[in-house]
């Protein structure tokens, strides 16, 4: 079966660091962190990435006062990526646009807040607010995008933990593949720093990060990485079948050249090398490439000592030494671990290599630890290189989810 | 508590739930529903806020006194006369 060819049309995006494509990029070439000091209930001051986009810039006051931070970040997004594709929105067939929005998690925050708010009123659950269960079902942040863009095609969330930024792009490859829809709205948003429960959960596995400067918090392959930086943010993309883009005359970022999705079905919370490293293999071999064919490989590594070890374990396996032309990064020095949204955003940051030939570095390794050198990593300083055609994208999760996917420099 | 109290008791609810409303010219006599935007959740929000701050019930086969800023005087001004102990 000759499956279409899928690409990118639009990027809407708000990160700690950058509130749309543009700035996001300026800021990782240019090495400025968006990581700050934050107080977290039950929990004091933690380092914590946050936003600062405007909400009121695509929602009523009383939009965001309903809704969820996730399905507000959804509405950014989607809004920011629907303008910069140049689709006459007003001309678009809703019927035929899908919503495919990554999350790690959904519903925390909403539940922790009103059992705040009842332990004020002596846990009477009267005081239990009736917009509890429409905040808290798993589709509500691409429920608000629809209900906000009048999209009445399919709009539904997937969980995948920190793999779902990935997932969103994948399956909306796949539904448009299927014909299912003729636009997709995709990628992943988070909202993880509104719960103190991710804060603490991560605390007492160890794996929290601490530091005395929130700037150098997050520092993935460094020896004295001490763990995760929580953040919030969102990357959403407009993706469409290859004639229809060309057909509108649309910009192309780049066309999805492969995926693959494993599991590793060894551990709640301990990646396995093994099976991401036949994750990543599987998506190069789906994308009709070999490894030294791979430009950019952008690392899931989240800063805990252990993880990031493994994951440069599974990368060696893949790409050994002779793999020359092949660059390896790491956005979350900069931007800590977007969780539903890492994956998506972190393609996001690379996305414009296509362009620039500059790969953005991994910030923040002062001493690289040596379970984690690996040929082509690019530290602390942006590097120009002689091509860039391919940027494999790795994002992992919770009970061992692996994805891997492959955007290639579009060729007519 | 006048009834013109009560009034801006849930004036200023309304313009907590519904802050893009523009609430200076409400007109007490026409249903809320016919001059702003407000659905079944919203008074669902006015019922709550009535509970949380004030300790005042409006229970479901009541919802409808709500419906207007007179008819909200006229059913709410007596409860909170009898919070306050006043008759």
């Amino acid at each position: 079966m000759k499956l279409s060819r899928i690409v990118i049309t639009g990027v809407g995006l708000t990160a700690p660091n950058g509130n749309s494509l543009a700035e996001f990029r300026a800021n990782l070439l240019a090495g400025v962190a968006g990581i700050q000091r934050r107080e977290i209930r039950y929990m004091g001051t933690q380092l914590a990435g946050v936003c600062d986009y405007n909400p009121q810039k695509y929602q009523t006051k009383k939009e965001v006062r309903v809704g969820t931070r996730a399905g507000s970040i959804s509405i950014y997004c989607a809004r920011e990526a629907l303008a910069d594709s140049g689709l006459i929105w007003e001309a678009v067939a809703k019927d035929r646009v899908g919503i495919y929005i990554g999350c790690t998690e959904h519903g925390n925050v909403e539940t922790e807040n009103e059992i705040y708010n009842i332990s004020k009123f002596n846990y009477d659950t009267k005081f239990w607010s009736h917009y509890h269960n429409p905040r808290t079902v798993a589709n509500n942040p691409a429920g608000e995008a629809s209900l906000n863009l009048g999209v009445t095609g399919p709009a539904y969330t997937i969980g995948a933990a920190c793999a779902a930024g990935n997932m969103g792009l994948i399956h909306a490859t796949q539904m448009l593949r299927l014909g299912e829809v003729d636009l997709a709205i995709c990628g992943g948003v988070s909202e993880s720093i509104h719960t103190f429960g991710i804060f603490a959960g991560f605390k007492s596995q160890n794996a929290l990060a601490t530091h005395a400067d929130p700037l150098k918090a997050s520092r993935p392959f460094d020896k004295a990485r001490n763990g995760i930086v929580i953040s919030e943010g969102g990357a959403l993309y407009t993706l469409e079948r290859l004639d229809d883009a060309q057909a509108r005359g649309a910009k192309i970022y780049g066309e999805i050249a492969g995926y693959h999705v494993n599991s590793d079905a060894s551990d709640y919370v301990l990646p396995n090398p093994t099976r991401q490293a036949e994750c990543v293999r599987a998506a190069i071999s789906r994308a009709d490439l070999v490894p030294r064919d791979i430009h950019i490989v952008n690392t899931h590594a989240t800063a805990t000592p252990l993880g990031d070890i493994q994951e440069c374990e599974a990368i060696r396996a893949v790409f050994g030494e002779g793999c020359p032309d092949t660059f390896i990064n790491n956005t979350k020095g900069y931007i800590g671990h977007c969780m539903g949204a890492a994956g998506a955003l972190e393609l996001a940051g690379n996305l414009q290599s296509f362009d620039d030939l500059i790969v953005h570095p991994t910030i923040n390794v002062d001493d690289l630890d040596p379970l984690c050198a690996l040929p082509g990593l690019v530290l602390n300083q942006p590097r120009a290189v002689a091509k860039v055609d391919t940027i494999l994208n790795n994002s992992f999760g919770m009970l061992g989810i692996n994805s891997a996917l492959i955007v290639k420099r579009f060729v007519p | 508590m006048t009834k013109d109290e009560c009034k801006q008791v849930v004036l200023d609810i309304i313009a907590d739930i519904a802050p893009d409303e523009d609430l200076s010219n409400v007109k007490p006599e026409v249903r809320l529903r016919d001059q702003m935007q407000l659905d079944s959740m919203d008074f669902l929000d006015i019922v709550m806020e009535l509970r949380k701050r004030h300790g005042i019930e409006v229970p479901e086969k009541d919802y409808q006194q709500l419906a207007s800023l007179d008819s909200c005087a006229d059913y709410l001004t007596p409860k909170f006369d009898a919070l306050t102990g006043k008759s």
